[in-house]
């Protein structure tokens, strides 16, 4: 008994030896850490994102600032808790100099405060763009060159109160900290405007049965402002048809997601003229987002026709990155400052612009009023409305003043 | 290893060998965090403790009481939830107590919780028992996603940090292994206590044949109630300790994944003696943290289940049941060994000495 204990122990002891191993490294490469969900409800996106890094990782041949890069990937379900486990690992036990993510709003929020505890790591986002994240508190190390929930609605809320003449809307959005933030980005101009909006839903993720809100839309209003993603917006659009239901849409920037628009179905013709805004647009006529289109294609057999806001997101955050590595020719061995000092004030050419970033290290960068609309071939797209440039966290208010209306939440903003 | 068996030979008095094995353990779990990296202390040392401490509560009712509860992570995330509510948090909700309050009453609740269950599910047997603990776990779930007033929905309570006792940081790697390990090895103690007393032994006999326990007597219905609160009592400790680590909690720590992780520590480990759901934990924390590094990301998770299905399908009795058999084989092997080594003529020549048969007494 106590001789096969002690044998346990000697193998336990190996393994160990094995693992800490890991430790040793040689000083001409950079760790990079990837956090996305590739398990739960946005696996998927999880690994699209991973595809947008990837691109950017393999453009520069795998180097940044003459070294080479060594690249460790940490998976979430999209929970703050996961996230925070993997992102541990990576920092604490991977020991990586660098980590890019995390994908989802309450992840990016737990992030920020892992951030704060990790000064010695520089943490860059994923996509995850739920507004406190930078705007409240923010983490010295922590940067963000995709742009925030309210930022990606910039020009919408505007454009459906003038051109489409929507006075009344009634929102629906998924509980938690990026749907509250899109919603807010909505009716910050929505409501400047003089529109009302009447009534919020806000539905646990991935519920599947959507009678009860559908039933509780009211008639008197002009249209629904929808902020779901992936099945929750497939779901609810099928069960908002088949109830017979025929109020005009406006999507939220992942509601008209390609993963939404390319599902089969009758709601494909009612979705057209749907307008939305994001950081990007499918059909945009410009030669660098073309080049990357394209290169997104052949990236992967398991691509999606265009690249979603996912992989855009991460090939930004991942470029920007690089562009800031080879800035200070790859040297971190002052506790990053350099690396975050290029971070802070670079220009990063982007296929959807110039992004670069604020006094809270979030990002300054174009945004994308769409429209859907279906082309040649059937398939739906997200159509160019207007390109808005240099819209800030604030949405161009003074952050004094901006700030006054709240912290995204369930009730807040509010213009019944 | 042969030292050791030159120095205390197969003559070790039988009453020695346990102390001599709980020693070694003691010693490793003692220095192990003193001499890893924090992220093992933390992150794989304290997590294994405290996964292991809410599956041995499953263990103890599943092991002794005969009774499988899936609810067991519902009391861990009532006492987790109880402790965010009533200790503070970052939103600043509830009354912010210190922890010498917040924390008995998180106790206290998890256990008022886990009798609640036990009464409900008490009349019910086997497969049943599972549907009815499961169906109270996701009840449970669903309130806390939905709920504003209290449980503050899907987004939950942040900032749950440990309290600075003794002037010492209890959120601090070591030691908050520390304080795992001491709320583990109280736990062991007291379900090992539990298995040898009136109540265990009554318990276990209510297990193997309830019918004749109450025609004994035995008031069966009271005993499968207080081993429901005496596992409720064990899973609140891990409970706190869970929030604790993540530093918060939402309806994501009590959603079906969580529920079933515990399960399948407690299967895994093996459900026969109470250091099972530790071995159990070690193994899982392992696997969820470097499964990804072995394997394609998309197929991570198969891994983890493969090698879950493996243990179970090879050993019904879990990882305890691999290392009995083994133990088994070892030392029969030994025993053939030290026969083969006799000097000739001192051996006993009518014994075939290759054959290995298990020598008795000596397990």
């Amino acid at each position: 008994m106590r001789r096969n204990l002690l044998g346990g122990v000697m193998v336990l002891a190996v393994a160990a030896g094995v693992l800490f191993a890991a430790d040793a490294r040689a000083q001409d490469s950079l760790k990079i850490g990837v956090l996305a969900t590739f398990e739960g409800p946005f696996a998927i996106l999880g690994e699209d994102s991973l595809r947008g890094a990837t691109m950017a990782f393999k453009e520069h041949n795998m180097m940044a600032g003459g070294k080479k890069l060594e690249i460790i990937t940490g998976s979430s379900d999209a929970t703050p808790e996961a996230a925070i486990k993997a992102a541990r690992k990576l920092v604490e036990q991977d020991k990586v100099d660098i980590l890019i993510g995390p994908l989802s709003g309450d992840e990016g929020i737990a992030m920020r405060d892992y951030a704060k505890t990790q000064p010695q790591v520089t943490f860059i986002n994923g996509t995850s763009a739920a507004e406190p994240t930078t705007l409240v508190d923010p983490a010295p190390n922590f940067f963000r060159f995709t742009s925030n929930g309210v930022q990606w609605m910039a020009g919408l809320g505007s454009y459906v109160y003038e051109t489409k003449g929507y006075k009344k809307v009634v929102t629906i959005g998924e509980d938690y900290s990026y749907p509250y933030t899109q919603v807010k980005g909505f009716m910050i101009e929505f409501c400047k405007a003089g529109g009302h909006v009447v009534d919020k839903f806000w539905t646990p993720l991935g519920t599947k049965d959507y009678s009860s809100v559908v039933a509780s839309i009211p008639d008197d209003i002009d249209a629904i402002y929808v902020a779901l993603g992936g099945a929750d917006a497939i779901n609810f659009l099928t069960q908002y048809q088949q109830a017979g239901g025929t109020k005009p849409l406006i999507g939220g920037s992942i509601t008209v997601d390609q993963s939404v628009l390319s599902s089969k179905g009758k709601r494909r013709d009612y979705l057209i003229g749907t307008p939305s805004a994001g950081p990007l647009a499918d059909n945009w006529d410009d030669p660098k987002w073309k080049a990357f289109v394209a290169a997104y294609k052949q990236s992967d057999a398991k691509a999606f026709n265009s690249p979603t806001l996912f992989s855009h997101g991460y090939y930004i955050e991942a470029t920007a990155m690089i562009q800031a590595l080879d800035a200070v020719n790859g040297d971190l061995s002052d506790g990053h400052k350099k690396f975050r000092d290029a971070l802070s004030t670079e220009v990063v050419d982007t296929p959807t612009g110039k992004v670069h970033l604020d006094h809270n290290r979030n990002a300054i960068a174009s945004e994308f009023l769409t429209e859907i609309a279906a082309g040649e071939d059937g398939n739906l797209y997200n159509k160019v409305i207007k390109v808005i440039p240099d819209v800030n966290a604030t949405l161009g208010v003074p952050e004094d003043e901006y700030k006054k209306t709240g912290q995204p939440s369930r009730d807040a903003p509010a213009c019944p | 290893m042969s030292t050791v068996a030159d120095v205390m030979p197969g003559t070790t008095p039988r009453w020695l060998r346990p102390v001599l094995t709980y020693a070694i353990a003691a010693i490793a779990l003692v220095i192990y965090p003193l001499i890893v990296p924090d992220f093992w202390a933390f992150q794989i040392g304290a997590q294994s403790l405290f996964l292991g401490v809410i599956a041995l509560s499953l263990m103890f009712l599943g092991g002794y009481g005969g009774m499988v509860s899936l609810a067991q992570m519902t009391i861990a995330g009532v006492a987790g939830y109880l402790v965010a509510i009533i200790g503070g948090n970052s939103l600043n909700f509830g009354p912010a107590w210190p922890w010498w309050a917040a924390v008995p009453i998180a106790i206290a609740g998890g256990t008022l919780a886990a009798t609640l269950v036990g009464v409900i599910a008490v009349r019910t047997a086997g497969i049943y028992t599972i549907m009815i603990t499961i169906a109270i776990a996701m009840a449970f779930f669903y309130l806390a996603q939905q709920n504003y007033t209290l449980f503050n929905g899907h987004s939950g309570f942040a900032s749950i940090l440990p309290p600075h006792v003794f002037g010492i940081d209890w959120r601090t790697p070591i030691a908050f292994y520390f304080l795992s390990l001491l709320v583990a090895v109280l736990s062991y103690a007291l379900v090992l206590y539990l298995s040898r007393s009136t109540f265990g032994i009554a318990l276990q006999g209510i297990r193997d044949n309830a019918r004749r326990m109450r025609a004994l007597g035995f008031n069966v219905t009271a005993h499968r109630v207080a081993a429901y609160a005496m596992a409720g009592f064990i899973a609140s400790f891990g409970g706190v300790l869970l929030v604790w680590f993540n530093s918060r909690i939402s309806p994501g720590t009590v959603d079906t994944g969580p529920i079933f992780d515990i399960l399948v520590i407690a299967v895994l480990g093996g459900m026969r003696r109470p250091i099972g759901p530790f071995v159990g934990a070690v193994i899982f924390v392992l696997l969820e943290n470097f499964a990804i590094d072995f394997i394609d990301r998309e197929r991570f998770n198969t891994l983890i289940g493969l090698c879950f299905l493996a243990i179970v399908l090879f050993s019904p009795d879990g990882v305890l049941g691999l290392w009995d058999r083994l133990t088994v084989l070892i030392d029969r092997a030994g025993a053939a060994n030290r026969m083969l080594q006799r000097p000739i003529g001192n051996a006993d020549r009518t014994q075939p000495a290759a054959t290995g048969r298990p020598i008795p007494g000596r397990r």
